[in-house]
């Protein structure tokens, strides 16, 4: 996110503002898209009273993003995570983001609040190894189970390191 | 190892009613009405389906660190194959995020190209699916009226930009080619065939019997579990979930034209069938109005922006396109794109096709994650299948619109 640490002034920033206060680490407008970073501990009771209260009903997208080697970053956590929440009646867009960092990679699982997070989550697992609590069904989805790393990390070489030679090989007797 | 069959028979407790006895199905990933690389683990009651479990990851391509070392120009081919049923549409999505990132305002022309092979990449979309699920339900004739008009698409496709099939079209602030008078013939004739081959489409289906009956009440999604779930597009407008971008969010040249969006509220395969259908009738009212009033002018932004690459005409006659041209390609060298992420999406046929895209001050984006469709819809499977019969499991998956490409990315 920008360097513009300032607190957008928006209703619903208000809003969120004046409910969880310094969970709400910084908000920003970039080209109409308004963005507030977020506090983990915090992460879930946003989500959950943009949802109920406030009529942000429609997870449209969530998914991560290693900022390791990004240009310029001082601060700020390895990984975040972004949830754009859509309120259909009014066409509203709102981008929540969350900053998690690599020895314990875990969030809470938003699976509670809507259903469609659920691949969504496993994906932004398989990727990057966010660890998601609370989901029923954390596996990989693209990567085959004996994978052992998250290709989606900027650690991660484009041409792999070799993992998909070293895969068990099943016989025809074992099948 | 052998097996001693008549043992390991014997040994399973069927039928003693301590445990309920049901079979797995493996349905694909190459079976023929699955159409690409998807696998279905079916857990079988008899004939009725108890739990339905998709596995993916069969075509996983990679696409998205692909996005990470190819420039905003380049990436595009890679955009294309993401849905290679709609290629226009992805690339049109792609480069609408690209040019939110670096605030590009397109020329009116460039916004009218865009909806009108948007709106035939829809339309190309929309047959396949349509055509495919008639083609599983055992109707062949439905499936070959519009693989037809799909090739007098695909001969639009090829006299705009070269290519039949992954036209590669679009570039940050403007397109390859501008569309000249073939292309607009090629599209005036989509437009007199098309309505003849929907009405076809309807003769044959709308009142078929076995089509109706396999179709209607079946994999059931109400407007609850469609917000739920994520969906978008003509599966939520299926159930009564009347969004849609290009009306509610209006991006490109959406609010000059005048069309409707269809939906249904019964949310079953045949309400996501028929709104597929009428949507069809409303893209092609849009490219109707959008090539009567094609805007002239120029097609790409000016050089002066300093994102667009000259055209070929330019960069080959002038200093000033050469060195342009120069400056964008070479690895070292071109303008810089904000430190700042965006996130757009377009209503692409299947449904809400968004990129959330961070960028890092060059020409290669840090990160471009997808919001693709059919990744969230395909989730949605399970849902829809439960206590249906197998061979249902071929008229919802139809009614999906399933791309592997999109899911594994």
């Amino acid at each position: 996110m920008s360097e513009a640490t300032s607190m957008t002034s928006h209703p619903i920033v208000d809003q969120l503002t004046e409910r969880f206060g310094g969970s709400l680490i910084r908000s920003s407008t970039f080209r109409d898209n308004l963005r507030v970073l977020v506090d983990r501990s915090a992460l879930f009771e946003v989500l959950s009273f943009l949802k109920d209260n406030a009529g942000y009903t429609f997870l449209s997208e969530l998914g991560g993003i290693d900022y390791l080697g990004y240009p310029d970053r001082q601060e700020g956590s390895r990984f975040e995570v972004h949830y754009v929440l859509l309120k259909q009646e009014t066409s509203d867009r709102i981008i929540i983001k969350v900053g998690v960092d690599d020895p314990d990679p875990t969030l809470p699982s938003v699976m509670p609040l809507w259903g469609g997070a659920n691949w969504m989550e496993r994906e932004v697992f398989d990727m990057y190894g966010i660890r998601f609590d609370g989901h029923p069904d954390l596996r990989r989805i693209l990567m085959p189970d004996e994978f052992t790393s998250y290709p989606l990390r900027k650690d991660y070489p484009l041409r792999g390191r070799g993992e998909r030679h070293n895969f068990p090989k099943i016989t025809r007797d074992q099948s | 190892m052998p097996v001693n069959l008549l043992e390991d028979d014997l040994d399973m407790n069927v039928g003693t009613g301590e445990h309920e006895y049901h079979w797995t199905l493996n349905f694909g990933p190459q079976h023929p009405a699955t159409h690409t690389t998807l696998r279905l683990v079916l857990e079988l009651d008899g004939e009725r389906i108890v739990k339905a479990t998709p596995h993916i990851g069969y075509l996983h391509s990679g696409f998205e660190k692909l996005g990470e070392h190819l420039t905003f120009n380049q990436y595009v081919t890679v955009a294309d194959r993401k849905n290679y049923i709609s290629p226009p549409m992805n690339e049109v999505a792609w480069h609408h995020a690209v040019e939110k990132l670096l605030d590009i305002e397109l020329t009116p022309r460039c916004k009218y190209i865009r909806v009108i092979i948007g709106e035939l990449s829809r339309i190309s979309d929309h047959l396949l699916c349509t055509g495919a699920a008639a083609l599983d339900l055992g109707a062949f004739t439905a499936f070959l009226f519009a693989f037809n008009l799909r090739e007098m698409i695909y001969d639009v496709y090829e006299q705009m930009s070269g290519y039949r099939f992954h036209p590669g079209y679009t570039r940050v602030g403007g397109v390859l080619y501008d569309f000249d008078d073939k292309v607009l013939q090629r599209i005036e004739r989509v437009l007199q065939q098309t309505p003849k081959v929907l009405k076809d489409m309807e003769k044959l289906l709308f009142r078929n019997r076995i089509f109706l009956d396999r179709m209607r009440g079946v994999g059931v999604l109400t407007k609850e579990m469609a917000i739920n779930l994520s969906c978008s597009g003509p599966i939520a407008r299926a159930s009564g979930v009347t969004y849609d971008l290009r009306k509610d969010e209006p991006y490109l040249a959406y609010p000059d034209f005048t069309f409707q969006v269809p939906y249904a509220t019964e949310g079953d395969c045949y309400a996501r069938f028929q709104v597929r259908m009428e949507e069809m009738v409303q893209s092609l009212e849009i490219i109707r109005q959008a090539v009567k009033n094609l805007p002239s002018g120029p097609a790409n932004v000016p050089i002066s922006e300093k994102f667009p690459l000259p055209d070929k005409g330019t960069a080959y006659n002038s200093m000033e396109g050469l060195i342009q041209h120069f400056e964008l390609i070479m690895p070292n060298r071109g303008p810089d794109s904000p430190r700042d992420e965006v996130y757009a999406a377009v209503e692409s046929p299947n449904g809400e096709l968004g990129y959330y895209l961070v960028a890092d001050g060059s020409q290669v984006a840090w990160r471009t994650r997808t919001r693709p469709p059919s990744f969230i819809h395909f989730a949605v499977f399970p849902h829809l299948i439960k206590d249906h019969l197998i061979a249902d499991v071929v008229a919802v998956l139809g009614s999906l619109s399933i791309i592997a490409a999109e899911l594994d990315r």
